[in-house]
Parts: C-alpha cells; structure tokens; sequence
C-alpha cells in the first residue's frame, strides 16, 4: 500500500505505458480516419510523459541543468503540431474526392 | 511562526501529492477510453482536450512547468483547434451510422495486449535485486525552469540543441506549405 | 482571538505568494478574494458600460432601477436567472452544455497569476505569461463548440468567424508580448530609458509577471516608455491586439446583433447566456491586466524612480516599514487610493442635491446618499496610515485597469464595425510585420553595447 501512496517515477512509466497502449488499440481498430489520428496523438502524449518524468529522475542525478527530457519532449510537441496538420490536410484532399473518411475505403491502389 | 515560511527543500524525485496524480491519471485514462470508443467524433475530441489538460497537470506535477504551458498552449489551444475545425468540416454524419469498429478488431485487441504484456514484463523485473528506477539524490525544485530550458537551446557555451531547434523551425515551415497545398482546391 | 490577528500579521509581512510558499489556506483566501473580486468587476463592468456609452450617445442611460441604475445590473442577473433554458431541437446536448463551462474556465483560470502587488498574486508561475496567454487561447474551443452545438447556421458561421479572429490577433499580441519580456532582460539596474544590454549585465529575463514588473521596478521605466518609440509602439499594438482578442468594439463583427443576431451565442438564453457574457468580460479584464503588467509597470505608481526629498510628518509619514521609500512624491502618491474615493463619494453627494425634490425620489435619493457616505468612509479609511501602506500597490493596479475598461467602452462607443476581411488585413498584413520588425528591432537596440563591443571593436561606446 505504501508503494502505491509515495509516488515515484514508475508510477508515471505505467501510466505512459497505459496510454500508449490506448493509443494503439484506437489505431488498429477504429475506422474513422480522425479518430485514428487522435489516437496517435493519445501515443505521443504517452511518449511525452515518459520522457519528461526521466527527465526528473536524470534531475536528481546530474543537478538542475539537467533538462534534456524537458527539451525533448517540447520537440516532441512540435513535430505532433506538424504532424497533425499535414495528416489533416491529407484527409481533406482524400474527403475531396471519395466523400469518405473510412480507413478500409483508401484502397485506390489495390488492383 | 511565519505560516509563509519557504518548505523544506525536496528531497525524493519526482514529488506528488498523491491525491492529484490518481485523479490526474484517471482522468487521462478515461479521457483515452472514451477517445478512442465515441461514435461522435466531436466527443472523441472533446475527451482527448480533456486528456491534455490532464497531461499538463502532471507536467506541472513532474516540475516541468515550461512544458505545461507549451502542452496548453500548442496541443490544447493549437493542434484540438486544427482537428475541431476539420471535422466540422467534413460532413460525419453519415459516418456515424456506419460500422464504428474494423474488421479485424480481434487481430488488434491481441496485438495490444501482447504489447501490454511486454510492458508488465519490463517493469516488474528487478534487474539483480537493484530497484528498476532508483531514487536520485536531490531534486530541486526551480524558479528557474524556464531559463534552464533556454539554456539548454540557445547558449552559445552550454546549449546543445540549437541544431534541432533550427530544423524543428524547418519542418514547421513544411508543414504549413504542405497542409496549404494539399488543402487547396486548386494549386 | 489573540492568536488569530498574530496568525495575520505574521502572514501580512511575508515575502512571497501563497503558492510560492505551498500554502493552502492563505492561497484558497486569495482565490475567494480575487474571484468575488473579479465577479464584483463584471457587475460593475455592466452598469459601468451602459452609463457611459449613454452618456457618450447623450441620453441618460438606466435611470430607474436603483438611484441612477446602480442595481440595474442585479435587476438583469435576476432576469437571466429566471429566462427559460432552451435547447435547440437537434442540438448535441453534451456538447451544447459543456461550451460555456470551457470558456468560463478558460477566463477565469487565468487569475491565478495576475499580480495586484509584489506578493499579492494567488501565485507566481515561472511561466506567467505563457500560462495567461495559453490558458485564453482555450477560449477558441469554447466558442467553437457552442457554433457548432447549435446546430444553425447563423452560429456556426459567427462561431468560424470568432475563432479565426481570435486566432490570428493571437499571434499579433504574442509577438507584441515577447519583444516587453525581451526589455526585462536588455538593461542594466538603474539605466532607465534606452539602458542597453551588455556584455557584463547578468540579468537574465523572465516570464513571471511578478518578476516582469520587478524588472520594471528595478529598470525604474514603465516598459512602454523604454527605448522610446519601441515600448510605445508594442504596447499600441496590444492594446489593438487584446481588442479584437475579445470580440470587442470595432471587432465585433462576429457578435454584433445587427450582422449575425448575436453570432455563436444566438442559441443560447438565460443562464447559459450569462456564462457567455461573464467570460468575455473577464477576458477583457484579463488581457487588461497583462498588458498593465507589461507596459504600464503593473503596481507600481507613476514615475516609480522619482522620490522626491525626504520628509518626515510625525504619526502620519514615513510608513512603519524600514525598507519602504521616504520621498514626497511618495508622500503625495500614497494619498492618491483615498482622494480617489474621497471625489467619488464627493461625486455622488453633488448628484444627491441635484436629485428631482419630489416624494417619489425620496428613496433614491436616501439610496444615493447612503452609497456616496459608504464610498467617502472607504476614503477616510484609506487615509489611515497602516492601511495607506498596503493597499497602494493593488490600488495603482486596479486603477489602471479600469482605465482599459474605460477605453474599452470608450472604443465601442466612437468606431464603426470593421468588416470580416478588414480585420483579417489588419490582423495579418499589418499587425504581424510590424510586430516582426518591433521584435528585431527591440532585440537590436538593446544589445546594441553588446554587438559593439563583440563586432565593431567598441564603436559608439
């Protein structure tokens, strides 16, 4: 009990753990394009967490300059933006065109 | 007694009440359950906003306020706005009443859970009797983390990531050629 | 009872905010203390504009209510209170329920950082101003949803329209915002005006809006008069910025009830409406406020460097703390909370006597007599020495912020609407480049001694 009251960096890992596998389950199961780029968000942001709570823990060893986690995880946050806006713009172009926004649907190239 | 008196310095990493963090935690989980169940994807949207600003609690938690804000600011306020905007630009409606689930949902549910599996693996193994994480020896709580960060990117003598930052400014400026171009009717 | 008043007056001579000391009890005061605080201002805010955009059109504005309108707005809470709470027919009644909450979070979690003194602030993140900026950014969400749950189109596109302001007059007002963080760093203690950077100076800048006007204080220059006409010119857009930020008059566009009956709020009614207008009023205090911080110097009364001689009135000056400045001018400016109350409460008792004498206004004018006695005795009270001393600084902030609540009534009450595609032009074609060169050409003249001394061999030194 004890364990589960004094918080400690593993308490953080699995919840990471616990969203990046949220995360994947709505990538390999939704059809709803938007929902499945959520879902990759939802991943990212598990990904955050763990990076910024080792970067704790690396600040209690190497003193408080140490913030590489910190700084990689704002990176992190900036790649998701580019992410999602091109992974957005092209739902719109494939909505243009086949009025659909279903994942089994995007099979033009299948002969 | 001066009942403003400074808290003694911290001493274990990383510090939590715990009361916030489960509340924090559930609301993360429950804000990624109901994300990836919803029919409606403005609700799918409305929980992972949800998520977000949970997820900038615990960086708050975790002594990160500078990434607290640029969570808020970017994700919640930036990249939500971006999804929000374009699903009420493609009509859902009729995707709404379609089969919300693939076909080979089994297939996905057993790949996550051999993922999860692997997960439980690694972190509960003690490695020789040595804890997995052990405690550091002091953390430090900041009035400075703002300019460390700043440090870390810009310093000419001590910053490692100007690099980075430069190209990480590049594939933005991709990004929004790209998201211009192929959003346009015609080019 | 005796341990109660040392318990506050051992909290009263603290030097940092409740947050900054990890204290719950004095924090949660604070709170219930600025949110009733910031509830009294929109009321105010209410009657306040309906007075004097009346006045401004020459007509009288609420007359009847209370002596001069001063309970109308009690009159319109309770109105609002008892409107029947619709609902559009196929409206998302999730969503339709949760947008007003958002924006009503959205405005009123950023007062956790507003500073009214050096440590009256809830508390003071590193990250002040980031967090400000950010957490009213989340009031774009808000408004979204509440167009899009209406489920109508005269909504949905206010609701398009707002969002697209708001968002492109944020970029103007962060860049206007980081070239005021950059003059807290550019400039040595006791420089002033044009004190440039240089090689040696060991400030580093912050974002904390306590250390922002700390900065000030120690730079002894508002931010608006530093490295004139830069400060001056950041600040002018702002203040053009945090208007079309709230939707406000000229940028109302999306709001006003002759262009989209009432924009993404149309659906709404009663309760749900009130939430609406407590959060923009909110906003406008808040961004008020940040731009206070920034460039008025926040608490600190005018001229902050000047002191004047020494002067010593016994019993009445120098304050009881040691560390506290003895000039006149100090001496003048610390009277000013209660000559400020004292010609209020003067203001009402000349509008006592010139009251109708009929029986009829015989209450009214009881009333109006009763409130200026009420103000005068706030002033006399403010002339007591250990009050005088502490309540100056939350004082000078709220004085200034009214004076944006005013300008931003005054706005509405002389420019014409600009049209949607005027103000997008603005917002990108002329606030952002200025703000780009405003932000180059703050970073240059402040490190100017430093790229002498590093590149031109000390020219100009």
């Amino acid at each position: 009990m004890d364990s589960l009251l004094h918080i400690t960096t593993l308490h953080y890992l699995v919840l990471g753990a616990a969203l990046f596998l949220l995360g994947v389950i709505g990538v390999l199961t939704r059809r709803n394009v938007v929902i499945v780029l959520m879902s990759i968000e939802l991943i990212l942001n598990a990904v955050n967490l763990n990076l910024v709570a080792f970067s704790r823990y690396w600040q209690g060893i190497h003193g408080p300059g140490a913030l590489h986690g910190q700084v990689f995880a704002i990176f992190v946050i900036t790649d998701a933006a580019a992410e999602a806006a091109v992974g957005l713009g092209i739902l719109i172009a494939f909505f243009r065109n086949k009025e659909t926004v279903n994942v089994d649907e995007v099979n033009l190239l299948k002969w | 007694m001066n009942p403003m008196a400074a808290n003694p310095p911290i001493t274990n990493p990383p510090v939590a009440t715990p009361f916030f963090f489960y509340l924090l935690a559930a609301t993360m989980i429950i804000g990624g359950i109901l994300v990836i169940t919803r029919k409606n994807a403005i609700h799918s949207a409305m929980a992972l906003i949800t998520a977000l600003l949970a997820q900038a609690g615990l960086y708050l938690m975790l002594y990160a306020p500078f990434v607290a804000g640029v969570q808020i600011i970017l994700y919640a306020g930036g990249i939500m706005v971006l999804f929000l905007f374009v699903i009420m630009l493609i009509n859902l409606e009729r995707n709404m009443k379609e089969r919300q689930f693939n076909k080979q949902w089994l297939v996905g549910i057993v790949a996550a859970a051999a993922l999860g599996g692997l997960f439980i693996t690694v972190y509960t193994t003690s490695t020789r009797g040595k804890e997995l994480f052990p405690e550091g020896r002091v953390a430090y709580a900041d009035g400075q983390n703002t300019q460390a960060i700043a440090s870390l990117l810009f310093d000419r003598g001590a910053g490692q990531y100007m690099f980075a930052f430069e190209i990480a400014s590049l594939l933005l400026l991709v990004a929004i050629i790209g998201a211009v171009v192929m959003a346009k009717k015609r080019i | 009872m005796n341990e109660l008043m040392q318990y506050i007056q051992s909290y009263l001579g603290s030097d940092r905010t409740p947050g900054g000391a990890g204290n719950i009890f004095w924090a949660t005061v604070y709170i219930l203390l600025v949110f009733g605080g910031l509830s009294v201002a929109v009321i105010a805010m209410n009657w306040l504009e309906r007075k004097i955009l009346a006045h401004m059109q020459v007509r009288l504005g609420p007359m009847r209510v209370g002596p001069h309108g001063l309970l109308q707005p009690i009159a319109d809470a309770i109105k609002l209170l008892l409107k029947e709470d619709i609902i559009p027919a196929e409206a998302d009644k999730v969503i339709f329920w949760i947008a007003p909450f958002i924006v009503v979070l959205a405005a009123f979690t950023v007062f956790v950082v507003v500073p009214f003194g050096p440590t009256h602030a809830i508390t003071d993140m590193n990250i002040g101003i980031l967090f400000m900026l950010g957490v009213s950014s989340l009031s774009v969400l808000g408004i979204v949803t509440a167009g899009w749950a209406s489920n109508s189109h005269y909504p949905l596109i206010g609701a398009l329209r707002s969002s697209a302001q708001m968002v492109s007059y944020e970029v103007a007002m962060g860049l206007a915002v980081v070239s005021a963080i950059m003059m807290t760093s550019l400039g040595n203690l006791a420089t002033g005006l044009y004190g440039a950077g240089n090689v040696d100076s060991q400030i580093s800048g912050t974002l904390s809006m306590i250390g922002i006007v700390q900065a000030q204080q120690a730079q002894g220059v508002w931010f608006v008069f530093k490295f004139f006409p830069l400060g001056l010119i950041a600040f002018g857009m702002f203040a053009i910025a945090m208007v079309a930020e709230t939707n406000r008059a000229p940028f109302d566009l999306p709001e006003a009830e002759s262009e989209l009956t009432a924009g993404f709020h149309t659906e709404y009614s009663g309760f749900r409406w009130s939430l609406f207008f407590l959060a923009e009023y909110s906003a406008m205090i808040a961004v008020s406020s940040i731009a206070v911080t920034l460039w008025l110097g926040g608490w600190l009364r005018p001229f902050p460097s000047v002191h004047g001689p020494s002067i010593a009135i016994p019993h009445i000056w120098p304050p009881a703390d040691p560390s506290a400045p003895t000039g006149a001018l100090d001496f003048v400016f610390a009277l000013c909370p209660g000559i400020a109350f004292l010609l209020l409460g003067a203001m009402c008792f000349y509008n006592v006597q010139r009251m109708p004498k009929h029986p009829l206004f015989k209450v009214q004018t009881l009333g109006l007599a009763g409130f200026g006695a009420v103000l005068a005795l706030i002033g006399l009270i403010l002339f007591v020495p250990p009050v005088r001393d502490r309540v100056g600084d939350i004082f000078w902030f709220s004085a200034k912020v009214t004076g944006f609540m005013y300008l931003y009534i005054w706005y509405r009450g002389t420019f014409p609407r600009y049209r949607f595609d005027q103000l997008m032009k603005v917002g990108w074609k002329i606030l952002l480049p200025t703000g780009l060169a405003l932000l180059i050409l703050t970073a240059l003249f402040g490190m100017r001694a430093d790229i002498s001394t590093q590149f031109l061999g000390g020219l100009g030194q």
